[in-house]
């Protein structure tokens, strides 16, 4: 998959890094305000997009090879169960009790409370963003029989 | 009538499904039943002048937690709306590999060809 | 007043989804598709559901490039074929009018639109959920404390399902590329 324009390749390359840090506030603000961590692990997987789409899929592999990114999915996958895991055997009672929540609840409307959905929130966008970037990137890799002029 | 409308969006998608014989016209098809249900679910819970389930200040929490629209149908379609962008991703991948192997996006055509 | 923007956005969906079961063009067929995507956005703002219009814009987005990427170079040759004869499909359209008829009668028995059921009654598990969601949890949004803490198990089935449908997508992708770079090294 080649490249765009000059001014595609321009302006990806100013606002890659802007995409980034929305998502990466989404996520971080998903229990005060509405997003969490499903909207802001495709907004991350966007931003690679962009990438691959304006410079074509080597430069994209540059910033996130494709062992890398099969790795961030299953930490995320993995470190979601952990942290459910965690709660069973910390506070006793059940899978997925909100034991940060029980022994050092923060204040309400600040950003380090509610223990669990936090760190949840962190797993699960890890994980979509990675997962959605790697099947892309598998779709871009596949060439066509016919495609010789693209 | 807004509840005939979504079914007859997910009418037109199942319609698309079962007479069309382009391998994408038939994803499309699916991909359009998904929203309509997506819709539906979220429709159900709809409060008359309701207010958004969040909580913004101290203040006004009595106010908005009892005027708020039904939270549960948004909570399922959430994770639906990304579970579907997972099932258009497979399904692309393999129509793209019936593509390489016969030729053709029709389905007819790919029954025929053996081997 | 938002019942009729919503009347409006549903005709608008319902039009772009004629277009899409009538056009030729495969590469158009995947754009029209975006205005369906586009307008339940909308629609979800309306119907107050921030966090669903978030994931819907985005995930339209992504699932518009995936189909683009899937008919661009292939669009070339191929159109769409036309479909079965007029006589073969009178069989689906009896199907259709009848699933039309039945859920119609089965749409008289729920409750009108914008007074749905849990409004009464304070045992209901959405007002058990507002009420106490700040302080059981301590999250400001009830959604958030809804997936990831009441009901923090339908959260991880739904990532094994999404992981489960991308490792599928993978393993049926990564096959050619290995047999096409074994058969450029012969």
């Amino acid at each position: 998959m080649k490249g765009m324009s000059l001014i595609v390749k321009v302006i990806a390359e100013l606002i890659k890094g802007f995409i980034i840090l929305f998502g990466v506030y989404i996520i971080l603000n998903g229990h005060l305000s509405p997003g969490g961590g499903f909207a802001g692990g495709v907004i991350i997987a966007a931003s690679y997009i962009l990438v691959t789409l304006a410079f074509g899929r080597e430069r994209a592999m540059k910033e996130l090879s494709e062992r890398g990114s099969h790795l961030l999915d299953d930490i995320g996958v993995l470190s979601f169960w952990f942290i459910a895991v965690l709660g069973w055997i910390i506070a006793g009672q059940a899978f997925f009790s909100n034991f940060i929540q029980r022994f050092a609840p923060g204040s309400p409307f600040q950003i380090l409370t509610s223990g669990i959905i936090l760190a949840c929130n962190i797993a699960i966008g890890i994980k979509v963003g990675s997962s959605l970037f790697a099947v892309f990137v598998a779709l871009a890799h596949f060439e066509p029989a016919g495609e010789g002029e693209d | 009538m807004i509840y005939s409308l979504c079914l007859i969006l997910f009418i037109l998608g199942l319609y698309c499904v079962l007479t069309k014989k382009n391998l994408i016209k038939i994803i499309v098809g699916l991909a359009i039943m998904d929203n309509a249900v997506n819709l539906f679910l979220v429709l159900l819970g709809y409060r008359s002048n309701g207010v958004v389930p969040i909580i913004t200040n101290n203040v006004e929490r009595v106010a908005i937690t009892q005027r708020a629209v039904d939270p549960i149908p948004q909570a399922l379609v959430l994770t639906s709306i990304v579970i579907s962008l997972g099932i258009l991703a497979l399904m692309v991948s393999m129509a793209i590999r019936l593509y390489e192997k016969y030729g053709t996006f029709d389905i007819t055509k790919i029954r025929k060809l053996k081997g | 007043m938002v019942e009729f923007i919503l009347l409006l956005l549903l005709l608008f969906m319902i039009i772009g989804a004629l277009f899409v079961i009538e056009m030729d063009n495969l590469l158009s067929t995947a754009v029209v598709m975006g205005t369906i995507g586009f307008g339940l956005s909308v629609a979800f703002l309306f119907l107050g559901a921030p966090d669903l219009a978030i994931v819907q814009i985005v995930v339209e987005i992504i699932s518009l490039v995936i189909l683009i990427r899937a008919t661009i170079n292939r669009d070339i040759k191929e159109k769409a074929e036309e479909s079965t004869s007029l006589v073969s499909r009178i069989p689906i359209f009896v199907i259709v009018a009848l699933l039309f008829i039945f859920t119609y009668n089965a749409f008289q028995h729920l409750p009108p639109f914008g007074s749905p059921l849990f409004i009464g009654r304070l045992d209901a598990p959405a007002n058990i959920y507002l009420q106490n969601g700040l302080n059981k949890t301590g999250a400001s949004n009830i959604v958030a404390a809804i997936i990831l803490d009441f009901r923090a198990y339908d959260t991880l089935g739904e990532a094994t399902v999404l992981f489960t449908s991308i490792v599928g997508a993978l393993s049926i992708l990564r096959l050619v590329t290995r047999k096409r770079k074994e058969e450029k090294d012969k």
